[in-house]
């Protein structure tokens, strides 16, 4: 999928995990920042990158601000915002395609 | 070495400090102490009156000077002003340096004192509590010694036999009369027990009483005496009263915390010691502190009172002694205004030294005879080891305070604690910090179960017998990690930022300074 | 991934208790508190910009945490909204054992959303006629309709009435001896019962009035309803307290049941126990009280699962 525009989904709360993406041209610029980042940031960078890629995201710009999420929630936060960059996450979304 | 707890502790740290690594419970038993007497000076020719015009004055008046050792209390918790004040007239108005702060605990009251550390004008920590700000520059090894974190049964023991030498210790008192009688309540910034202050006042060269309330004299009865106060100064405001005392500490209503709650008096009436006269400690966490709620439901099912209770207290705590369900209780800290309103004043609600409280090398301490404590967690492994000192993250924020101490000296410790934390296995396979020694802890009451420790055999019966169902902590463990992922390890470089001494004074485990994890560089 | 089991279309549902799907902290692991059913909410508990987010929460939700014998039923926006086509293919396709659909008021609504979970069934390659339904009444004209809507389809599960918005309509509000809704309720059991089908009483939403919910699940209990909407797990215990029966019940029952199988074995369709005739007429009530009491813990025997 391509980034066709910043968006976000997720919140601040504890538990959960803001992410946006916006275009870019250089490849997944990750920054991130994590209230468990010393134990987990490995993985959570591992989580963003394998979604962006199932995503098909080549380009993008991504930030991720993770309130301990669990993984579940930032594969759900960082399709969600992929999805409505292209204005797509409202129907018709492919689950158990590229959504899993 | 590698310790009892399976800590490795730097050769050269136990060499430089003359210390053991952590050998097992009641290592120390039957061995003898010597204690240190102070220098203190004397006051023999008649005077009116010890005041002073300002913690400068009472500073110049007790020798200050580089590389002193200055001890506080932390009785007004987060409203606590006296700390910040003695050390900013100590380094700002007579320049110096070199100083080492030993205070009962440190909190975000004192995020001004992590500037000294950074400045290099105080050298030394010695807490049981650290966090915030301070946690933040020890960790990141700021200070220049590392800071050692006693529990509130090893600062007496430490200050009694000479191991911390207090050159002056800074007693907030909220009223004094004019030669230094002091009480924790009568005046503005009320906080009940003054228990954490009695031995740093007995064992200090100088004492200096800092009050917002003079009262006439002789303010009685004093929990630190005029007998050893050099000085008293009279200030605006020793603390902000809100942030002193809370106003009540309401029993939770948290679902997750009450159903703990529940299974810890569930499991505390399975056992043996739950009987008339039978004795406890609570800690005021959400989930420990709802245990009073089941458990006055527990004895009234039974027929049985408390016989004494112990402890920071709190209003539930003071309920149970009014409506006579429990015997005596007996207080070195008050946590709420309930608590301070009641010391002294309800009958049999009386006040005790840390010494009394839970000092491993005297002749008997109160936890000693404690039946049942309910504590909380950070983290405990599957050795049963408790953290209460290190985030997650390694970094400082945390206090043994009473922990190790009621933990081995009770008969049945009980630790209360959710399973997960956000992302935060609390049962895990290795703690960040060892607190206290799985061989003191021995019931995991979690929200996904209970487990009791291996080696008390004769708990797993009672609670087989009862039928009261419960699993290994290699299950729990197991489970939490299912649910938040394995934990990478964390990554630590050689400097050690604190020393955790046991109660009994050998080491415990010790921090190093965090390697912060690197997105980009991994 | 989970792989949840068969839903079963009558099995326990004391508590039922609602979950904002939007919320990873509180749904990870709501069944700890023993709750028989929960109630992932997309409708009123998700802001309206932020439905298309709880709904991919919601699939991870559903793939990933294991609730055990928890059910898991969903409730869909209504069918005035955009949303509630995507509610049920992301429902079907993550595998929830159920749907509950919003202000449902007539039998046309069941199908409606029937029509659409089997098209999503077979999109997803879910088994035909897994997943349940339930509908919500929340007007006066669902309950005019109840009993069309309750036997609308075999899929339909149960029928629970929604106080907040039918109290509403009928210009009342909540009355401590339950008079507000006494028709409504009754009403609602009569078609319930006449299809054949379960029935749960609304949510009690004042979490300080421990007494006036006591009270009013002791009146659910006596109407006949089969289980209570909850908002908070403090609700529960008192729920499957009210709702077991009482040690009598239980050993009444096991002796009915067992003489049952055994005088049956013989061909002997009348029987007494305890002096009472009993036929098979008493044999369902009596197993219902045996699987609510092995769920409560009073009863370990092997008569009923």
């Amino acid at each position: 999928m391509e980034i066709l525009k910043p968006a976000t989904a997720g919140t601040l709360e504890s538990s959960d995990a803001q992410i946006t993406v916006e275009p870019g041209t250089n490849g997944i610029e990750l920054t991130m920042t994590s209230s468990v980042m010393n134990q987990y940031g490995r993985q959570i960078k591992a989580t963003v990158l394998e979604t962006l890629e199932r995503l098909e995201v080549k380009n993008a710009k991504v930030s991720v601000v993770d309130k301990g999420a669990l993984d579940c929630t930032l594969k759900a936060r960082v399709e969600c915002a992929v999805f409505r960059s292209a204005d797509m996450s409202e129907k018709n979304i492919p689950w158990g395609g590229i959504i899993k | 070495m590698i310790n009892k707890v399976g800590r490795e502790i730097p050769d050269e740290l136990l060499a430089k400090y003359g210390k053991e690594g952590y050998q097992g419970k009641n290592y120390m038993d039957g061995k003898y102490i010597q204690k240190a007497a102070p220098k203190t000076r004397r006051c023999e020719k008649p005077a009116e009156s010890k005041i002073v015009a300002s913690i400068v004055d009472a500073l110049k008046l007790c020798g200050a000077k580089d590389g002193m050792t200055f001890s506080f209390h932390h009785h007004l918790r987060e409203g606590d002003y006296v700390v910040n004040m003695v050390m900013a007239a100590a380094i700002e108005e007579l320049g110096l340096k070199d100083l080492t702060i030993a205070a009962t605990s440190l909190g975000k009251a004192h995020d001004p004192i992590a500037a000294y550390i950074e400045e290099g004008k105080v050298i030394g920590i010695q807490t049981s509590g650290i966090r915030d700000k301070i946690g933040e520059v020890v960790s990141a090894g700021k200070l220049k010694t590392p800071a050692i974190i006693r529990s509130h049964g090893g600062r007496p023991r430490a200050i009694e036999g000479g191991e911390v030498h207090i050159d002056i210790a800074f007693v907030a008192a909220p009223t004094s009369d004019c030669v230094g009688n002091c009480r924790g309540i009568g005046g503005k910034s009320n906080c009940g027990s003054l228990g954490y202050a009695m031995t740093d006042a007995k064992y200090a060269d100088h004492v200096v009483v800092i009050t917002d309330c003079l009262v006439d004299f002789p303010n009685m009865p004093a929990s630190v005496e005029a007998i050893d106060v050099d000085a008293v100064v009279e200030v605006e405001s020793i603390g902000n009263p809100k942030k002193i005392a809370s106003a009540a500490a309401r029993i939770s209503q948290n679902p997750r915390d009450l159903m703990m709650a529940e299974d810890v008096a569930r499991v505390i009436a399975a056992t043996p010691y739950f009987k008339e006269g039978f004795s406890f400690q609570t800690g005021v966490g959400g989930p420990s502190l709802a245990a009073n709620l089941f458990l006055e439901k527990a004895m009234d099912e039974k027929g049985i009172k408390m016989g004494w209770a112990i402890g920071g207290i709190c209003g539930p705590m003071v309920e149970l002694l009014k409506k006579g369900k429990v015997g005596k209780v007996i207080d070195v800290q008050d946590f709420d205004l309930d608590a301070v309103n009641s010391i002294n004043q309800t009958p049999n609600h009386f006040e005790m030294s840390a010494s009394q409280y839970a000092n491993p090398a005297n002749k008997g301490a109160f936890v000693n005879k404690l039946d049942y404590v309910v504590l909380a967690a950070l983290e405990i492994d599957t050795n049963f080891n408790v953290n209460v000192l290190t985030g997650s993250d390694g970094v400082l924020r945390g206090a043994p305070g009473g922990h190790p101490d009621t933990a081995a000296g009770s008969k049945c410790c009980i630790i209360v604690t959710p399973l997960t934390r956000g992302r935060m296995a609390t049962v895990c396979e290795h703690v960040v910090t060892v607190t206290t020694p799985g061989d003191c802890v021995d019931v995991l009451v979690t929200d996904y179960g209970i487990a009791v420790n291996p080696l008390r055999q004769d708990i797993i019966e009672c609670l087989d017998a009862a039928g009261i169902k419960h699993v290994t902590i290699e299950e729990l463990k197991e489970k939490a990690y299912s649910l938040v992922g394995r934990p990478d390890d964390l990554e630590w470089e050689d400097k050690v930022v604190a020393i955790l001494e046991a109660r009994d004074g050998t080491i415990l485990d010790v921090v190093r300074k965090i390697k912060p994890f690197d997105p980009d560089k991994n | 991934m989970i792989q949840r089991p068969t839903p079963e279309r009558f099995r326990l549902r004391r508590s039922m208790i609602f979950m904002s799907a939007q919320k990873p902290g509180m749904i990870k692991d709501a069944y700890i508190y023993g709750v028989d059913s929960i109630m992932l909410d997309l409708e009123d508990a998700v802001a309206e910009n932020q439905k298309d987010a709880a709904r991919f929460s919601l699939y991870h939700t559903l793939k990933t945490i294991d609730y055990g014998n928890t059910e898991v039923i969903v409730r869909i926006n209504g069918l005035d909204t955009p949303h509630w086509q995507e509610d049920i293919r992301v429902c079907v396709a993550g595998g929830a054992d159920g749907i509950r659909i919003a202000k449902c008021e007539s039998a046309h609504d069941v199908h409606v959303v029937e029509e659409a979970v089997a098209a999503a069934e077979e999109e997803f390659g879910v088994e035909k006629g897994r997943t349940l339904l339930m509908a919500a009444l929340e007007s006066p004209k669902g309950i005019i309709n109840a009993y069309e809507i309750c036997a609308a389809s075999d899929r339909m599960f149960g029928v629970a009435i929604s106080g907040g918005d039918f109290r509403k309509c009928m210009q009342t509000t909540p009355q401590r001896d339950g008079i507000d809704m006494v028709v409504a309720r009754g009403q609602m059991l009569i078609a319930a019962r006449a299809a054949g089908i379960q029935c749960f009483d609304t949510v009690f939403t004042n979490l300080d009035d421990m007494e006036g919910f006591e009270a009013e699940v002791r009146q659910n209990k006596a109407m006949g309803f089969d289980g209570k909407s909850l908002v908070n797990p403090k609700q529960i215990r008192l729920v499957h307290q009210i709702f077991a029966p009482t040690e009598k019940e239980v050993i009444q029952a096991e002796k009915i049941v067992a003489a049952y199988r055994e005088q049956s074995a013989r061909g002997v369709g009348v029987f007494t126990v305890d002096g009472k005739m009993i036929d098979i007429a008493f044999v369902p009530g009596a197993e219902r009280t045996l699987r609510l009491a092995k769920a409560c813990g009073m009863y370990e025997g092997d008569l009923v699962k």
